[in-house]
């Protein structure tokens, strides 16, 4: 789960991290006083989306301006002109593809006096099984292009759990960026801060790029990116207050209240399938035979009649869909039930397409048997390729 | 012979009395697997009783793994606690020394994860899992909740991190008559048990074991590592591969906490790459699994 770079801050900040003072606005009428709250000088307007390449970003609106979807202003007047200008505009980034997103939140914060940039990210390294930073002397770029082009400018250590982080990480650390003196000091308590909100908070990834050090020697957060850990929202209440669903996918989000896995892709033909790994491979061989799948979906391993209903719906209700293809290996799932839940869902949503039904493992006579003892005009498939080949077919002629 | 589970291996279930953990252990000792005890704490004393599918046979319930393992001898245990308390009770069970630790919960969050993966360093215990469909040998044991009835009793080795896709491949190898030494899903988060190399490692030991299917997908450098593991190593038995996902866009998480592709190693393009240079066969299609492997076979 993604939250907004303000908030990502917010919470730095709460655990002790150097953050400049900053202010949110969600409404034009609010951006003046924000501004005029904030300390004299130079003030950064930042567009918040859940989306990165802001900077490089351009809106779709002309009343936005021309300038990408961070600014500069040099008085508090300018500041909230400009993001009066941002608010309710379509900024289109590398990340958010040709459709953009609508800005709803603009941050204020007080520029910062930059005399370095590094990069710095903590994540679950994969490889260790354990947290591990990244830092990198080339600061705000792209860090998978510097990985590219220069891996020695990257350090990455990882974390013995067993220890947390100690004072020979921290030494690492400001070897790699070449700090010393109070910016060495600055920097190792920052990392002890990030580690501590990272295990605190159950991220799943927090990326400080650009972290500076200021003319001054200081070290501060400029941007930061915060994910946190979906599986760990049971001990967060905090993680629905930070959620914002404007920046989610309406189906998606409709699909996550019925525990459903959904995401919608550009294809014609629907996908419902059981087991996040067979939903990816019944993809697959839909593109395999020349057509494009329409969404991911992954009905879970204990669906109920209600929960394949509702699939049938979102699935239907993306006017791209031309075909629909039903693919269940029942394990703990049973056959049955998915055929009772497809013949309510097509009763009650009706059918204008065809659709493809493969049932396969538990209870898949009984399953067979409800399909065929149907009215309804379903096409059965005797195996994951023959079903494959009929929907494709079916589609397109 | 087969690998991890056995006719002899004795398992005890963690989060028996629960609705979970009932349901699939009625089916484990259906299947014949020889279930012994199980695990909650605050019902020690209890007696399990299970229904009409494994014909009411009873269990005798203990609050700790400690007093289930040496009254019953088991040497492995299931784990079916909800994803809360799953971490603890997997550290349980390190801590009683269970050889065999199978946990199939989703959703354990990633740092629990990080912690009972330190905790595995050094001890006396095989996880399997999260978030994994368990560990079957055919006609002798089951653990987990992959569907008994479409395996068949042979000399393919399955390892793979999706579950359906588990069973996709015991169904076409059984279609194909070869059958499967033991099937190991190995489960699709980011932080887990046993990875592909040690069971292949496994599999190519196993005298039983005389072909592999191995079954990976986007996200996560453990099906390129095990690819060139696989190259390297001297043992060489047939070995079919599949990598889901070639058209999940990217920075899309697919279901799996595991399955996201984030840097440019770790597409399912990549990974099918890693594994032709390996010169194992890659199935074009999930569907063609057990045929890719009979093709093989015969040369």
């Amino acid at each position: 789960m993604n939250i907004h770079e303000y908030q990502a801050k917010q919470l730095l900040k709460q655990f002790g991290a150097p953050v400049a003072e900053g202010a949110v606005v969600m409404q034009p009428e609010e951006a003046l006083k924000a501004a005029q709250s904030l300390p004299q000088g130079v003030i950064v307007v930042k567009a918040q989306i859940h989306a990165g390449g802001r900077g490089k970003g351009h809106f779709k609106e002309a009343k936005a301006g021309d300038k990408g979807g961070v600014r500069i202003a040099k008085s508090p007047e300018e500041a909230a002109s400009e993001a009066q200008k941002m608010l309710g505009a379509t900024l289109v980034t590398k990340q958010t593809g040709e459709d953009g997103k609508q800005v709803n939140r603009i941050y204020l914060e007080a520029g910062a006096d930059i005399a370095k940039e590094f990069y710095l990210s903590l994540l679950i390294d994969r490889a260790s099984s354990r947290i591990a930073f990244i830092a990198s002397t080339e600061g705000g770029m792209n860090i998978e292009e510097v990985a590219e082009a220069t891996p020695e400018k990257i350090l990455t250590m990882d974390v013995d759990p067993a220890t947390g982080l100690m004072p020979f990480h921290t030494r690492l650390l400001n070897k790699a960026l070449g700090l010393s003196g109070d910016s060495a000091k600055q920097m190792a308590k920052l990392a002890r801060t990030l580690y501590t909100a990272f295990t605190k908070s159950d991220m799943s990834m927090l990326e400080i790029n650009p972290l500076v050090v200021t003319g001054a020697g200081d070290i501060q957060v400029l941007d930061a990116k915060v994910s946190f850990d979906g599986n760990a929202a049971f001990r967060h209440k905090e993680y629905d207050e930070l959620r914002d669903i404007t920046e989610e996918d309406p189906f998606e989000l409709e699909a996550s209240k019925f525990d459903l896995s959904y995401i919608k892709l550009d294809g014609t033909i629907g996908c419902m399938v059981n087991g996040a790994g067979l939903a990816m491979a019944t993809m697959d061989i839909i593109k395999h035979y020349g057509a494009e799948p329409a969404n991911f979906l992954d009905v879970g391993g204990s669906a109920t009649t209600e929960k394949v209903t509702e699939a049938f719906k979102i699935i239907t209700s993306d006017p791209g869909v031309k075909g629909i293809l039903v693919n269940i290996f029942g394990g703990i799932m049973r056959c049955d039930v998915i055929a009772e839940g497809v013949i309510v869902a097509v009763k009650e949503v009706g059918l204008k397409v065809p659709l493809v039904v493969r049932l396969e493992g538990t209870n898949v006579d009984k399953g067979k048997k409800i399909i065929n003892d149907s009215d309804l005009d379903v096409i059965a498939a005797d195996d994951l390729d023959d079903a494959a080949r009929k929907i494709v077919k079916a589609v397109q002629g | 012979m087969s690998i991890l589970i056995n006719k002899d291996t004795k398992v005890i279930c963690q989060g028996l009395t629960g609705s979970t953990g009932t349901f699939h252990t009625e089916h484990a000792i259906a299947y014949g697997t020889k279930m012994t005890a199980g695990v909650t704490p605050g019902k020690g004393g209890q007696i399990w009783k299970g229904g009409e599918a494994c014909k009411g046979a009873e269990l005798p319930v203990y609050d700790t793994v400690l007093e289930a393992k040496e009254k019953s001898g088991a040497d492995a245990s299931v784990i079916y606690v909800p994803p809360p308390f799953a971490a603890d009770s997997i550290l349980e069970a390190i801590n009683a020394e269970i050889p065999l630790i199978v946990a199939i919960t989703e959703g354990i969050p990633v740092l629990d994860m990080v912690r009972v993966k330190r905790a595995l360093d050094g001890s006396k215990s095989v996880l399997v899992g999260p978030n994994c469909p368990g560990v079957l040998t055919p006609d002798e044991c089951k653990i987990g909740i992959m569907p008994g009835n479409i395996f068949k009793k042979g000399n393919v080795g399955i390892v793979s991190r999706s579950g359906t896709l588990t069973y996709e491949a015991v169904f076409q190898t059984s279609q194909a008559g070869l059958g499967q030494s033991t099937a190991v899903g190995i489960g699709g988060d980011p932080v887990k048990g046993l990875d592909f190399i040690e069971t292949l490692e496994m599999f190519l030991a196993d005298e039983d074991t005389h072909s592999i299917i191995m079954i990976g997908e986007i996200g996560g450098p453990a099906e390129s590592d095990a690819a060139q593991f696989l190259a390297e190593n001297k043992v060489k038995k047939p070995t079919v591969g599949f990598i889901a996902g070639v058209t999940a866009p990217p920075g899309r998480r697919m279901g799996h906490a595991g399955a996201i592709v984030s840097g440019g190693e770790d597409t399912a393009e990549a990974k099918i790459e890693a594994m032709q240079r390996a010169g194992i066969a890659v199935s074009p299609t999930p569907a063609a699994l057990g045929e890719t492997l009979i093709n093989l076979l015969k040369g």
